[in-house]
């Protein structure tokens, strides 16, 4: 039972990581349909941001929470400039968008490298986050709970913008009916814009919250960059529950395959689920349903 | 209130429409008609600004009568300049609810939720679908959606691109009343693609037929006017 019970957590536990990371990618990539290779930088921009604002503010608590709001802007900052400048000139042109944001990567993991060097830098951890909490019979680092609930208020905070504000009705049409949507009044271009700056901010979160359980290097974000893609192409492209189910099943997947091999055992049998999965459902878990396609 | 001179548009380098010049009087309902082909859905494409314009000039009215060209200008500007527009196709946003789809255009808007009550009073059947997902409705109560968004952004000039083919013949009635209707009230030009002789000739003022891109006729609607437009499409 304990075991089920430490499964189960860590399954949870791992699925809000690659929820945290892929959340910004399920609208740039979801919703915009953009492949953009640097999202796992813009990550650890977020993950220095943590860094330089600790050594800034000093106090672990209070840096963690300026952390947050400043890793949102940071992230979506370099996000609204990529866009701005490369990615809005190569809209309908996946394979130059590829190249082009993995190029980008490559060029900011040597900029983090020449800033913060080349090793590995660590955010000391709040005080109020050390330790575990006896959960059925079981320890979970407060750490991993935190990322959880951060996990949880974030696809909430971007469902309900989503869905009920209407900034988010102008993304939902953009996404729906680019052409329609002009002829409605709404600038494209503002919402692509406004898009790419959310879900590249989500990302500077994803890397704050990423500080808490691991250090941070140039190549940070770029060990979950596939793993951000697997979770949004799994889900199906741009809808918001099905990245939370496969986030949660892909962690979870992972967590027992860990349990019964290694590490990287569990990647492949994890990739494997994955392939054999969207062979028999290619369009991910979740779809939408309409009487025609307009 | 629209002058199109002399324009030639079409898709990448090759033009479809050619040469096409057509004025629309304020309060006017210009019809032009075609068969499959001819450059009609083109026409209007450069129109709203969703194709460019290879040569000649869009000119729209501004509110004091004067007129600016807007050949550069984006399609979602020329919405605030006071032109809506209705595409073939009962196009809706399909993954939105009906009333989002309204709100959408309302959004920002004076009195948004009265320009939204008013097509709903419009288009009663609009009522008890607002929380139904758009794309699940049927293609008479998408048509009905589609005029109403427009008509929410408060047009001078409405344009409809065959607002009633694939559409049951009921809906088509209802849909065929409220434009002739608009175009009686006053307030709003119409310019009107429609495959539908009677209901163009009826509606409209004027007519201009297209032909392989090019107007092969143009008139006033009238006496003679179904003879001339069935000479011109070579029925």
């Amino acid at each position: 039972m304990d075991l089920l019970v430490g499964q189960v957590f860590t399954g949870l536990s791992t699925g809000s990581i690659l929820l945290l990371a892929a959340l910004g990618l399920s609208l740039t990539f979801g919703q915009m349909g953009v492949i953009n290779m640097a999202h796992g930088e813009f990550i650890m921009a977020g993950c220095y941001t943590a860094y330089v604002t600790q050594q800034l503010v000093g106090d672990a608590g209070a840096s963690l929470l300026i952390a947050l709001p400043v890793g949102f802007l940071v992230g979506g900052a370099m996000g609204l400039i990529l866009e701005a400048v490369l990615i809005r000139h190569l809209y309908h042109r996946p394979l130059d968008t590829l190249l082009v944001t993995f190029g980008v990567g490559l060029v900011l993991q040597q900029v983090a490298r020449d800033v913060f060097g080349a090793p590995a830098v660590n955010v000391t951890v709040p005080e109020a986050l050390r330790g575990g909490v006896d959960l059925l019979g079981t320890t979970v680092p407060k750490t991993r709970l935190f990322i959880l609930a951060l996990a949880v208020v974030a696809v909430t905070a971007v469902t309900l913008v989503l869905r009920f504000t209407p900034a988010g009705r102008r993304i939902r049409a953009v996404v729906g009916n680019r052409d329609l949507a002009e002829t409605a009044g709404i600038s494209s271009r503002a919402v692509d814009a406004g898009t790419f700056f959310i879900g590249s901010g989500l990302a500077g979160v994803a890397g704050v919250a990423l500080t808490l359980i691991g250090s941070t290097s140039p190549t940070t974000g770029q060990s979950y960059l596939v793993d951000a893609f697997l979770v949004v192409v799994a889900g199906g492209m741009g809808r918001i529950k099905g990245a939370v189910v496969a986030a949660v099943a892909l962690g979870t997947f992972q967590a027992v395959f860990e349990t019964y091999s290694t590490a990287s055992l569990a990647k492949v049998g994890v990739f494997i689920v994955i392939v054999v999965f969207l062979q028999l459902r290619p369009q991910g878990l979740f779809t939408l349903r309409t009487r025609s396609l307009a | 209130m629209l002058r199109l001179r002399n324009l030639t548009c079409g898709y990448g380098r090759t033009p479809v429409v050619h040469d096409v010049s057509l004025d629309i009087g304020a309060d006017e309902v210009v019809a032009v008609m075609g068969h499959n082909g001819a450059g009609k859905t083109t026409l209007l494409r450069a129109v709203v600004g969703l194709i460019p314009v290879m040569s000649g000039t869009i000119e729209l009215a501004r509110p004091d009568g004067t007129y600016e060209t807007i050949n550069r200008r984006p399609a979602n500007r020329r919405v605030k300049a006071g032109m809506a527009y209705v595409p073939q196709g009962q196009q809706c946003f399909a993954h939105l609810t009906a009333g989002e789809n309204l709100r959408l255009v309302a959004d920002g808007r004076r009195h948004g939720k009265t320009l939204i009550d008013t097509q709903l009073d419009r288009f009663p059947a609009l009522r008890g679908l607002l929380n139904r997902q758009a794309g699940l409705l049927s293609g008479g109560q998408r048509q009905q959606l589609a005029i109403a968004r427009a008509l929410i952004t408060e047009p001078r000039l409405l344009i409809l691109d065959e607002p009633t083919e694939g559409i049951q013949p009921n809906v088509v009635a209802e849909i065929e009343s409220t434009i002739v209707d608009l175009a009686r009230d006053g307030g709003l030009s119409v310019l009107l693609v429609e495959q539908h002789l009677g209901f163009a000739l009826q509606a409209a003022a004027r007519f201009s037929v297209l032909r392989s891109g090019r107007v092969a006729s143009t008139g006033a609607t009238g006496d003679g006017a179904v003879e001339r437009v069935r000479e011109a499409m070579a029925i």
